[in-house]
């Protein structure tokens, strides 16, 4: 077999073993709510919609279906994809078991962008909350990126370090920025809702979200997936890296901008989501061990379907009430990541 | 593979850690470096694999500067064992010797079988076959530095860097490991400290304060009147009753 083909049906026979698991994820994320659809009848949706079928639904289910559970689930699950291959890249490239996403800085920053728009009212009310979010986001990054060059994170030794160190000096300050922005301007409806937001929220999620979250977490997945051999060479630290060959400085740059777009662009849709950057990479690395050409797929898949289940009992299990995804991210994910703490404690030795 | 270092100087912010040194080392030959600690043993080692880029003079590896290849064609040249390096990953034992492979892997050019066979041969070498599927935490000093040094052989370098290869070593891996490197075709640089097991080499170099005080023969550039004032001791020739070569014997001034 040629090597083409060798790259070919590796990527055949990965996509033919997860995109049914994401399918049904999917699908449940479009049945599953306030009121309970049959899967035929959400096969029937997508059959008018996607193929134009013409079969009899109830335009109501329709509706909900279509227009609010379908892209709410897509999103979800790019979102969960794409946050847990962060997770990976950053633990890989930092060398630390407890970075994720949000330790660039990306989600506080976020946090401040967005009250700047809603609450101290920037733009005069032409911007809207996932505008300045992104915004927001790329600043803080931006921020952390000089800090942590100017302590010197350019070299190889320490860098890691630095870069941790710079992430959390930003994320403290973009924090109280927003703080005190909240506290100067918001009345407490204001500050109500920005809290539902900071918790991550979904309910806002359209079509239009669906066309920027899934092809940014699929260019994201391939990118980081093509670094995979790169990352498994850090194992050892950045300078064990160069002397397999890898060139240390562009792949950091490269794979550090890239999950920093990608959750920047995630937190600007749906807020910050805690928990599944950190733990979900540990998850996969439990599943299917340290490797990243097999721990990159497992973790983009485990993710997606997790922040799918998240959303799924974020809107059942209060009646009539949607939780913050945040919270069911965390109540869930705080528990299993103890549970997998102690089995892998266990099995180590 | 041969190499050369052309008045190689190396300093940060304003420290000199490596002054003027210039050596070169021929196909097949094993050097010795030896010094005191903090000589500049391994910052000449990172000099040598291209990690860290001289301040004053040039590497020359088969008459070609250091500087104008890429990282790729370095790695695919020159393998480095350097003194310190752990993981906190839960990466087992054959997965460390593979890593080896990564400069002569593609997207386009996978793993193939030749690859395993290389990693199989690397951990027979090191007298690790058995330890394959063992987690990094589990293992101990020793048996971790085998590893690396498997995983160098692994990467099939024409030129091997070894910074204290030996130290974590029970006496039988010492003599092992050295044996085997002696016996490797490639051309290698070795940093050691126990001076006896740098008289098997081809020839020794020897730091003192980033200088080369000495370069040649083992028996020459060990000399018991260099030893004795580079390291402040007292070192003197001793002749084995059994009429192997002789060795040095020590004792503090
Ligand atoms: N980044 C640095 N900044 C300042 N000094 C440094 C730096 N790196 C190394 N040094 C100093 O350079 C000197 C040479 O270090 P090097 O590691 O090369 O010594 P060595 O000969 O390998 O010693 P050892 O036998 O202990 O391994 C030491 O005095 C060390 O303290
Ligand atoms: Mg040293």
């Amino acid at each position: 077999m040629s090597a083409a083909a060798v790259l070919a049906w590796q990527g055949i026979r990965g996509a033919c073993l997860a995109l049914p698991v994401l399918a049904a994820a999917v699908l449940a994320g479009a049945m599953i709510g306030e009121t309970s659809l049959a899967p035929d009848l959400v096969l029937s949706v997508l059959a008018n919609k996607l193929a134009g079928a013409g079969l009899p639904v109830d335009p109501v289910d329709q509706g909900i279906i279509w227009s609010y559970r379908l892209p709410r689930a897509l999103v979800a699950a790019a979102c969960g994809a794409a946050l847990a291959v962060a997770g990976v890249v950053l633990q890989a490239l930092l060398r630390n078991a407890l970075a994720d996403p949000y330790i660039l800085g990306i989600s506080a920053g976020a946090s401040t962008g967005a009250v700047a728009v809603t609450i101290a009212g920037l733009g005069g009310g032409a911007l809207s909350l996932s505008f300045g979010a992104f915004n927001g986001a790329l600043l803080a990054f931006g921020f952390v990126a000089i800090l942590a060059r100017a302590a010197g994170a350019g070299g190889n030794r320490a860098a890691a370090a630095q870069i941790v160190l710079a992430g959390i000096a930003g994320s403290q300050l973009f924090n109280a920025l927003t703080a005190f922005i909240i506290a100067k301007s918001a009345n407490a409806d204001q500050a109500r809702g920005i809290m539902f937001w900071l918790m991550g929220n979904l309910s806002g999620v359209r079509w239009p979200d669906v066309w920027l979250a899934v092809p940014l977490a699929l260019a994201g997945w391939m990118i980081c997936r093509f670094h995979a051999r790169a990352l498994d060479a850090f194992t050892f630290g950045s300078d064990s890296a160069a002397s397999l060959g890898i060139p240390v400085r562009r792949v950091q740059v490269v794979l550090i901008f890239a999950t920093a777009l990608m959750t920047a662009v995630m937190v600007s849709i749906v807020g910050s989501i805690g928990f599944v950057g950190l733990v979900i990479p540990h998850a996969a690395r439990f599943l299917v061990g340290p490797g990243h050409r097999r721990l990159m797929p497992a973790a983009a898949l485990t993710g997606a379907v997790f922040l799918i289940a998240a959303d799924i009992v974020s809107r059942i299990i209060i009646p009539g009430q949607v939780l913050p995804i945040g919270v069911v991210t965390a109540l869930i994910g705080a528990p299993s990541f103890a549970v997998i703490l102690v089995r892998g404690q266990r099995t180590a030795r | 593979m041969r190499i050369e270092a052309r008045n190689l100087s190396f300093s940060v912010r304003g420290k000199t850690l490596l002054q003027d040194v210039s050596l070169a080392v021929q196909p097949g030959e094993t050097l010795a470096l030896v010094g005191p600690n903090g000589s500049g043993k391994s910052t000449l080692m990172r000099l040598l694999s291209g990690l860290a880029k001289p301040s004053h003079g040039e590497v020359l590896l088969e008459d070609q500067p250091l500087a104008r290849l890429t990282r790729r064609e370095i790695a695919q040249r020159i393998a480095i064992v350097e003194q310190q390096a752990d993981t906190a990953e839960r990466i087992t034992a054959q997965s460390v010797v593979e890593l080896g492979r990564t400069p002569w892997l593609s997207a386009l050019k996978p793993w193939s079988s030749e690859d395993t066979q290389l990693v199989d041969k690397a951990l027979h070498t090191v007298e690790m076959e058995g330890f394959a599927r063992r987690e990094w935490a589990t293992l101990s000093g020793g048996e971790r530095q085998r590893l690396h040094i498997a995983r160098a052989l692994a990467q099939r370098p024409g030129l091997l860097l070894l910074d204290e290869p030996t130290n974590h070593l029970d006496i039988h891996h010492q003599l092992s490991i050295l044996n085997c490197i002696r016996n490797l075709q490639v051309t290698t640089v070795v940093a050691l400290h126990d001076l006896n097991q740098a008289l098997t080499c081809d020839r020794v170099a020897v730091l003192s304060h980033g200088r080369l005080v000495a370069c040649g023969a083992p028996s020459q550039a060990l000399a018991p009147e260099t030893v004795s004032e580079i390291f402040g001791i007292q070192a003197r020739w001793v002749q084995d009753a059994e009429g192997a070569g002789p060795f040095l014997s020590f004792q503090l001034a």
